[in-house]
């Protein structure tokens, strides 16, 4: 049952003086939603941007599986780690391109098979077969997912007239548009009704069982990930001080002490901390 | 009006030559938000390099101006892009992610480079072309005042049509024009869906080079003289042009130098020559003062 997926090891990012993340490690596993929470501040878009190659680790592995290699994803450019080692994310605020339409926002998302197919677009222009397969394979694709987030009818439009809520799903369709291993989610349901938030899960819950990738979710709505995840690990100041299934979670006691603060102990340094978190 | 029709004729040449320069001031502005200075001397860099075909064949008594002009014109689209193409590996990219001047500062100094490369190895004086298109149509005639519409300028605006038509569905119909307006909108985001940033920019000031080297050759064709100074004063013109259209905006880069053409002829027509610059820098600052998102521009939305 167990598939390592993403294995972090001792990841560490240090910005000057400033330690984000301290010595986290955990792992991923396909076909499960993996979710990291922690109090604001805690490190965990860090932990996003280091496995996007948006910042370079200061220390420590992230081994991704890929299907026939493991991918290093600290040693690649940032592009390849898309294109190559198949990471897909979301970020905390919505970066669809507004100006293209909802289906080619989907279809800027499987550039790299019909650039092959289209010999650098040159073979595209004169419409040659092999071309015309890519680019209906890929529409069809992106047609796929615009059914499961039922925006089918409004393919044509620009992505920026686009509902919020319907943003959000957009963005993680267009992400599994790239066809990749793991899916990073950076607060999906952040600012999203009751309702789109039942949509959301519903959307994850079928990525995860239907397309086999493995799911890593940063979330604040608790119920939210109660819900949905298989496997928490709670960060807090850059460190783990968690880790297991949401039942374990909710009833550890240091999660607690994190989320909510520590009343018995009267001490300075943890008055200090309360402190800065309120 | 027969004097008017005739100035529309020039100025619709002339627009169109301004236009296909103004393409790559936008392109590059939309990709990478930066003004390429160096971009008019391209231009003249395509111009030299077409020249130089053109005698080079010449000379071995190659014949038929039609297909010389059509191996002087491929000819100096390449020498152009690979110029374009080295310009920003060398000046460019490695200033992306500094402050904005410093590319800025950097195309000026390359631009001046440019010029001085030119006239080093070509030498300062200018340099003239044997006319190769003659004859045209009169279009309506009145006393002893003629209405003529060369072939030479029947090409240029056709060929300009032409490459606009293309260009313009290579942006919006294919995956490398998908990739390009991905690029403009986000640049991060397409690159973590997998696109190769740096290779869509190169393409970017491959093609923007290549168009610039089209005008280059027809800018030789139609004054018949190009020194190695031309760049500069066609490249600002080009580039008030994709401003008054809009900067970043494809059509606006077209329709602003057809309007800078007409300006600037009509200008010449019914007043005077000596101040033809003059309106049309003098179209630049008013629309910096009063429109500076030019025509078809959109406001400069705030990212968040």
């Amino acid at each position: 049952m167990s598939e390592p997926l993403l294995t972090v090891e001792h990841l560490s990012m240090r910005f000057g003086g400033l330690i984000a993340v301290n010595d986290v490690s955990f792992i991923a596993e396909k076909r499960r939603i993996t979710s990291i929470i922690g109090p604001n501040g805690a490190g965990k878009t860090t932990v996003f941007n280091c496995l996007t190659g948006f910042y370079k680790p200061t220390v420590g592995r992230l081994v991704l599986a890929g299907a026939e290699k493991e991918h290093y994803l600290e040693r690649m450019d940032d592009f390849r780690i898309g294109q190559v080692a198949g990471v897909a994310r979301t970020f905390q605020n919505i970066r669809l391109f507004p100006a293209m339409s909802v289906l080619e926002n989907l279809l800027v998302a499987q550039h790299n098979k019909l650039m092959r197919a289209s010999g650098w677009s040159v073979l595209g222009l004169f419409g040659v077969p092999s071309y015309r397969r890519a680019e209906g394979a890929a529409v069809e694709l992106g047609r796929y997912w615009l059914e499961k987030i039922n925006l089918i009818d409004r393919a044509d439009e620009p992505a920026g007239d686009l509902p919020y809520g319907d943003q959000r799903r957009l963005e993680i369709a267009r992400a599994m548009c790239t066809e990749p291993q793991i899916l990073c989610l950076d607060e999906p349901a952040a600012g999203l009704n009751p309702r789109e938030t039942a949509d959301l899960n519903g959307l994850l819950r079928f990525i995860r069982d239907d397309s086999g990738v493995g799911v890593l979710l940063i979330e604040h709505d608790m119920s939210m990930v109660m819900e949905i995840s298989d496997h928490i690990v709670v960060l807090d100041y850059g460190q783990k001080i968690a880790e297991g299934d949401p039942e374990s979670v909710r009833s550890n006691p240091d999660v607690i002490r994190a989320y909510l603060g520590d009343d018995e102990e009267n001490d300075d340094i943890d008055a200090e901390a309360i402190g800065d978190r309120q | 009006m027969e004097y008017f029709v005739q100035q529309l004729i020039n100025g619709l040449a002339l627009g169109s030559i301004y236009g296909l320069i103004a393409i790559g001031y936008t392109m590059v502005y939309g990709i990478i938000g930066m003004i390429n200075f160096a971009h008019g001397d391209i231009f003249m860099v395509g111009a030299f390099g077409a020249l130089i075909v053109i005698v080079g064949l010449g000379a071995v008594g190659f014949g038929g101006a039609g297909v010389l002009i059509i191996l002087a014109l491929l000819a100096a689209m390449l020498i152009a892009a690979v110029y374009g193409w080295a310009l920003e590996r060398v000046a460019y990219r490695p200033l992306r992610g500094s402050f904005r001047l410093a590319a800025l500062i950097s195309a000026i100094g390359m631009s001046i480079f440019l010029q001085n490369f030119v006239q080093l190895s070509q030498g300062a004086r200018v340099k003239p072309l044997q006319p190769m298109v003659e004859g045209g149509f009169v279009v309506m005639e009145k006393g002893n005042f003629a209405v003529t519409l060369s072939y030479l300028q029947i090409i240029i605006v056709v060929t300009t049509v032409v490459l606009m038509a293309g260009f313009s569905l290579l942006i919006a119909k294919t995956p490398i024009g998908r990739t390009q307006r991905a690029c403009e909108q986000d640049m991060k985001m397409a690159s973590l869906l997998g696109l190769d940033v740096n290779r869509t920019i190169s393409l970017t000031f491959v093609m923007g080079a290549a168009l610039a080297a089209v005008a280059g050759m027809m800018f030789l064709l139609y004054y018949g003289v190009i020194d190695f100074f031309i760049g500069f004063l066609v490249g600002i013109k080009a580039f008030t042009a994709a401003v008054l259209g809009g900067i970043g905006s494809l059509p606006g880069a077209m329709l602003g130098g057809l309007l800078i053409g007409l300006i600037e002829t009509f200008w010449s027509g019914y007043f005077t020559v000596e101040y033809k610059d003059v309106a049309a820098f003098a179209i630049l600052v008013l629309v910096l003062i009063f429109r500076p998102t030019g025509l078809l521009g959109r406001p400069e939305v705030e990212k968040v």
